[in-house]
């Protein structure tokens, strides 16, 4: 238990730092996720092509291989990233191939009609997607979005093998450690994982209870 | 794309516009690309001699990256075995009608679905040589895929499982079967069968989370073009860097892809298939999304 007190703020930061990492990647991957779906559904054939690119690449890319080209390999091209920033960007650059395949999925579950009577009452392709059919997407895809999120969450773990302290990384930290005590840190750190993932899931079926569109 | 709904049929004005769209968007795309050349290029990234080196046996490289490969694979086939049938074994165990059968086995699936794989392989390798157990990276990693894959194989086995018409289990019982005859016999042949793209799906997964081997140093892919590079470096400056990162990330990238192609054509075989295309897609329970962790 001394040892466990003793590490107290080190788990505290690591939890904060896998909360802020998780947070600002679902971000990044929520907005660019949605412009890729978006793309994936527009007139123009490059954007078109270019997405479908994207989504594919990044869907069979292991994330680790992502780390190693935004941490190692963007410095060839002199960008130089710090290993969060580019925590950051890897698990939201990803995650977003997977936001915008669930979206296209829930843009395809909007019925024909609205987007017909959209275009009736002469929105333009940006306006009925904006005003019309996304809005009704988002609300299909929340259960799917959901599993997203929280298939990120435990995917933030992977920063660990790139120099960011979060959660899964105090593990080879404190190995060093007798066995009582780094067992206690592993129930911590399993725990710190549940304390996001589990209120996100019940917060998410509430979501989904509330936006739910009966057809 | 079948007839946009989303859109117009372009009128002349309209295809104007999309044409200079097209013209736009292609220039980004290019400018993109070009951005990227102009700045490796500017660092000597490109140079023929440089790649050379991937594909020169006598410096080798080449026979260093293939035998990583190996490895990747040896981890990964024998990982994808037994996860297949711990996942079956689980899948029948989680339905079976006993209790104290079907409640520690949920208990034990739940779990290892809750927590990130990393942190699994993580507690294999650096927690249990505390209690005097000592794995190597390749057993570590081996079998954190092992018990984290099992877990979603099961779930989505047992979807299958239950995604079978009431009436065959019925049929089965009233000819005398077995519980366990109808589950061997009658279900899980139906269940695996229909749930075979979803399952290579999941294997997928399986071969892309091996990658996870870097972080604990066991010597896949990547984490060998990392040791080929500080191997270098000292010799030959940045020189070899980016073009060895590459390669690996392509090989990984390249098998994947063979891999997805594979579960796409066995999903359209499946789907033409008369016997499974006759029942409704079976629905995965909450929670159970294939090919979403790394």
């Amino acid at each position: 238990m001394q040892f466990f007190t003793d590490n107290f703020p080190l788990l505290r930061d690591a939890f904060l730092t896998t909360l802020g990492l998780s947070l600002l990647a679902g971000l990044l991957a929520l907005v660019l996720g949605t412009v890729l779906a978006a793309m994936r559904v527009s007139p123009i054939p490059p954007l078109r092509g270019l997405a479908t690119f994207y989504v594919e690449t990044f869907r069979n890319t292991p994330l680790t291989v992502v780390f190693f080209f935004i941490i190692f390999g963007l410095p060839q091209i002199d960008f130089v990233v710090s290993f969060f920033v580019g925590a950051v960007v890897s698990v939201g650059m990803y995650t977003a191939a997977f936001v915008a395949e669930a979206l296209r999925s829930g843009i395809n579950a909007v019925g024909p009609g609205q987007a017909e009577a959209a275009r009736a009452i002469g929105l333009t392709f940006g306006q009925s997607l904006r005003e019309i059919v996304l809005p009704q997407a988002f609300r299909t895809v929340v259960p799917p979005l959901g599993n997203v999120w929280i298939a990120m969450v435990k995917n933030t773990s992977i920063a660990a093998g790139f120099a960011t302290t979060e959660l899964a990384a105090t593990l080879p930290r404190l190995a060093n450690a007798n066995a009582g005590d780094i067992l206690l840190i592993l129930l911590a750190v399993v725990v710190g994982y549940m304390l996001i993932t589990v209120p996100s899931a019940y917060g998410i079926h509430r979501i989904e209870r509330r936006v739910a569109i009966l057809r | 794309m079948t007839t946009p709904v989303l859109f117009d049929v372009p009128g002349p004005k309209a295809r104007a516009r999309i044409r200079i769209g097209t013209v736009v968007g292609a220039l980004v795309v290019l400018a993109i690309v070009a951005f990227v050349l102009v700045r490796l290029g500017g660092n000597g990234q490109l140079d023929g001699q440089r790649w050379a080196i991937l594909f020169d046996p006598s410096t080798n490289v080449p026979q260093r990256l293939f035998e990583a490969l190996l490895r990747t694979l040896q981890a990964a086939a024998l990982a994808m075995v037994l996860a297949t049938a711990l996942g079956l074994l689980l899948a029948v165990a989680r339905l079976s009608d006993h209790r104290w059968v079907r409640l520690p086995v949920a208990a034990v699936i739940e779990f290892f679905r809750a927590i990130p794989l990393l942190v699994v392989i993580f507690a294999l390798y650096f927690v249990l040589p505390g209690f005097g157990i000592r794995l190597s990276t390749y057993v570590a990693l081996t079998a954190g895929l092992v018990l984290y894959n099992m877990a979603v194989i099961a779930e989505i086995v047992r979807a299958g499982i239950l995604s079978v018409d009431r009436g065959q289990r019925d049929a089965a019982l009233a000819v005398g079967m077995r519980k366990s005859q109808v589950m061997t016999l009658v279900l899980l042949p139906q269940a695996v069968r229909r749930m075979l793209p979803i399952l290579i799906a999941q294997l997928v997964v399986l071969l892309k989370d091996s990658s996870l081997g870097f972080i604990i140093g066991y010597f896949e892919l990547l984490r060998q073009a990392r040791s080929l590079v500080e191997y270098f470096t000292p010799r030959f400056g940045n020189d070899y860097t980016f073009q060895l990162y590459v390669a690996a990330a392509l090989i990984y990238i390249v098998i994947n892809v063979l891999l997805s192609q594979l579960a796409k054509y066995v999903e359209r075989r499946t789907r033409q298939n008369a016997k499974t295309a006759a029942a409704a897609a079976p629905t995965l329970p909450a929670g159970v999304v294939p090919g979403q962790e790394s």
